[in-house]
């Protein structure tokens, strides 16, 4: 039962996605390209919501559905890892069009050659685990 | 995951496949050069197709484009929900760093390995 409303959040996440043409691959490439403010203005309002909402949530010590504390430390800084990582995610998020959350709604929209890149991906995050030891961070 | 995937199905059903995608022209005229003349729906079927997988193409855009995503993800410790909207929201240093990451990577594909391999 717990799942629920994270299921309905997920549904309505998968919807925008594709409503607000993020999971399409010719969006991503005109980003990069930066012939359309698009994907710019789709990110940077999220950013601004984002921004609202954490600060909402810090105030009024906002709960999760869960009843849980929101966890809301920054990510620590891993120079390296960051950049370097950020990089290779870039040069696959422009080739397949796609990062993690909208592999699964592209499969859910009937492009079912994303389960391939979904199998792919699963296979980077093993390796990068069987790794990891040797990568600088 | 499986909320957004059938999230992915319902807007399909809503709005009617295949979702057409209104780029810019300009967009249009720069892949239209490198060889993909099919714009209808959410990815090029010239690109991304059953057919093409076992081809130099296939490989790199769906098999490595995928590992890279995974890998990278990884090791950046977040990808564009985690760094670049949750991040920059919380305006972490670690994310602003990725996100220039992502930036580079998106520019050096798009620009360089797309006219190499298409």
């Amino acid at each position: 039962m717990k799942y629920i409303p994270l299921f309905i959040i997920g549904i309505i996440f998968g919807i925008i996605l594709v409503k607000g043409e993020i999971v399409s691959w010719f969006r991503i490439q005109e980003m990069f390209r930066f012939h359309s403010f698009h994907m710019y203005g789709v990110i940077g309002s999220a950013v601004v919501v984002g921004f609202i909402s954490v600060n909402l949530i810090r105030w009024f010590k906002i709960r999760s559905i869960s009843g849980e504390k929101i966890d809301l430390t920054p990510k620590p800084l891993k120079k390296v890892a960051n950049i370097s990582g950020g990089f290779l995610f870039g040069l696959g998020w422009a080739l397949t069009g796609a990062c993690p959350g909208p592999i699964y709604v592209l499969i859910g929209t009937g492009a079912f050659i994303f389960v391939i890149v979904l199998i792919s991906a699963w296979l980077g995050t093993y390796v990068y685990g069987l790794v990891r030891k040797w990568l600088p961070h | 995951m499986l909320g957004a995937l059938f999230g992915g199905t319902i807007a399909v059903l809503i709005t009617g496949n295949p979702v057409q995608v209104h780029v810019s022209t300009e967009t249009l005229a720069d892949l239209n050069k490198l060889g993909i003349s099919d714009f209808s729906g959410l990815i090029p079927n010239d690109i991304f197709s059953i057919n093409s997988l076992f081809t130099m193409k296939g490989m790199v855009f769906i098999v490595l484009g995928g590992f890279l995503v995974g890998f990278g993800t990884r090791w950046a410790d977040g990808c564009t929900s985690g760094h670049a909207i949750t991040g920059l929201s919380l305006m972490a240093p670690s994310s602003m760093l990725a996100v220039l990451g992502f930036l580079a990577g998106g520019l050096v594909s798009t620009h360089i390995i797309l006219p190499l391999v298409l």
